[in-house]
């Protein structure tokens, strides 16, 4: 019914394959264009995680970074949460 | 300078650019320009056969380039567009038979001439792709809406952008409709979404470029095939006009929202 719905106001099938594509193409375009492996990224990321908490306490179950496309370009995006009584020497 | 040169690429092989290069030359013909297709793709040519002027060949873009023939004879009149010359690849010799310098003069010699130069590129990155980007003002990339061909598509406007001739400007071949509504495709939104580049025609997957390529005769030149009506809007956009984009099924409410996000979000119907 939903789909059907969709259909009418030509929303597309959301749960099609396109989507899918889109997703995955995307995963793949951002390491291609970086010339960046996903593991390679993942330490990326635990480092600065790790350069990060020498200073301050972070909340790393609510961490968030991210390679965002911006037009042509690609920007990492970190989303940290401090927590702020924590702070470590 | 005269003409501007404009190269068709891909990437990835099979994706339309020799149907592309043929039916925009067509298109822009028949708009009244002077225009010579180029067949850059040295050992596989085709653009001949798709414009149907492979048993006029008598010399090729080698010929040219190791001084058998002079660029003139190597330039087949087409008799159905008067104002469209091929220069026709060579078949039995390879890539390396023409040095992206030798495309540079070849082009400048023809620059006074003509108003459009088209360049019909090989698949690859390699050399062939080289050749046939070193001399263009603007270069065509075409894609099919599909995950390798967008993928190959979107390391080509990486390999121009580092040769200062990108970002190019975007072809979207073969879309089934159909398939777009039932989000089986991806839409030309998705695809330009993900390629960030200006979109400057959507082409349907249509019979009509089996059957004209079939007879020598580019979809372009009929009036009822909607292949042909899309390459003639790009033929119209490359000119300077401003072209909304057409229903690709006659649905009038598709067409309303993909005009209105081209406007809204990328640059523009045109
Ligand atoms: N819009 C289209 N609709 C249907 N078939 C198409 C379309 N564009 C290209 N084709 C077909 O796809 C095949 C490859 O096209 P071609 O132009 O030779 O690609 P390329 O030059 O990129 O290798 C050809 O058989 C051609 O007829
Ligand atoms: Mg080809």
């Amino acid at each position: 019914m939903n789909q059907l719905l969709d259909r009418l106001m030509g929303r597309g099938n959301a749960s099609g394959s396109a989507k899918i594509a889109k997703e995955r193409l995307q995963f793949v375009l951002v390491h291609d264009r970086l010339d960046l492996s996903p593991e390679k990224l993942k330490e990326l990321k635990d480092e600065i995680l790790a350069v990060i908490s020498k200073y301050v306490a972070i909340d790393r179950n609510n961490v968030e970074i991210s390679i965002e496309q911006r037009k042509r370009d690609n920007w990492l995006v970190a989303d940290i949460p401090l927590t702020p009584d924590d702070k470590k020497d | 300078m005269g003409a501007r040169v404009i190269t068709v690429t891909s990437g990835k092989g099979g994706v339309g650019k020799t149907t592309a290069t043929a039916n925009i030359s067509v298109a822009l013909a028949q708009l009244g320009k002077k225009v010579v297709a180029i067949d850059a793709d040295i050992g596989l040519r085709n653009l001949d056969v798709i414009l149907g002027l492979e048993n006029r060949i008598v010399y090729d873009l080698v010929d040219v380039v190791e001084g058998r023939c002079k660029l003139r004879q190597a330039m087949i009149k087409h008799k159905a567009y008067p104002d469209l010359y091929l220069i026709p690849a060579a078949q039995t010799r390879d890539k390396t038979a023409v040095s992206p310098s030798d495309m540079v003069d070849i082009t400048q010699q023809l620059r006074d001439e003509f108003d459009f130069i088209l360049i019909d590129s090989p698949a690859g990155i390699e050399r062939g792709f080289r050749n046939a980007v070193a001399p263009a003002d603007d270069v065509l990339i075409v894609t099919n809406p599909e995950v390798s061909s967008v993928r190959d598509a979107d390391r080509i406007i990486g390999l121009l952008e580092a040769e200062e001739k990108g970002p190019g400007k975007l072809v979207i071949n073969r879309v089934k409709i159909g398939m777009v509504r039932r989000g089986e495709m991806l839409s030309m939104e998705d695809v330009v979404d993900i390629l960030a580049i200006k979109l400057i025609g959507v082409v349907p997957d249509d019979e009509s470029v089996l059957l004209s390529s079939n007879r020598g005769e580019p979809a372009a030149g009929d009036l009822n095939s909607k292949a042909g009506q899309a390459f003639r809007n790009i033929a119209r956009r490359l000119s300077g006009e401003e072209v909304p984009f057409m229903s690709l099924d006659g649905s009038e409410s598709f067409f309303q929202r993909f005009v209105r996000f081209f406007s809204g979000s990328v640059s523009g119907p045109g």
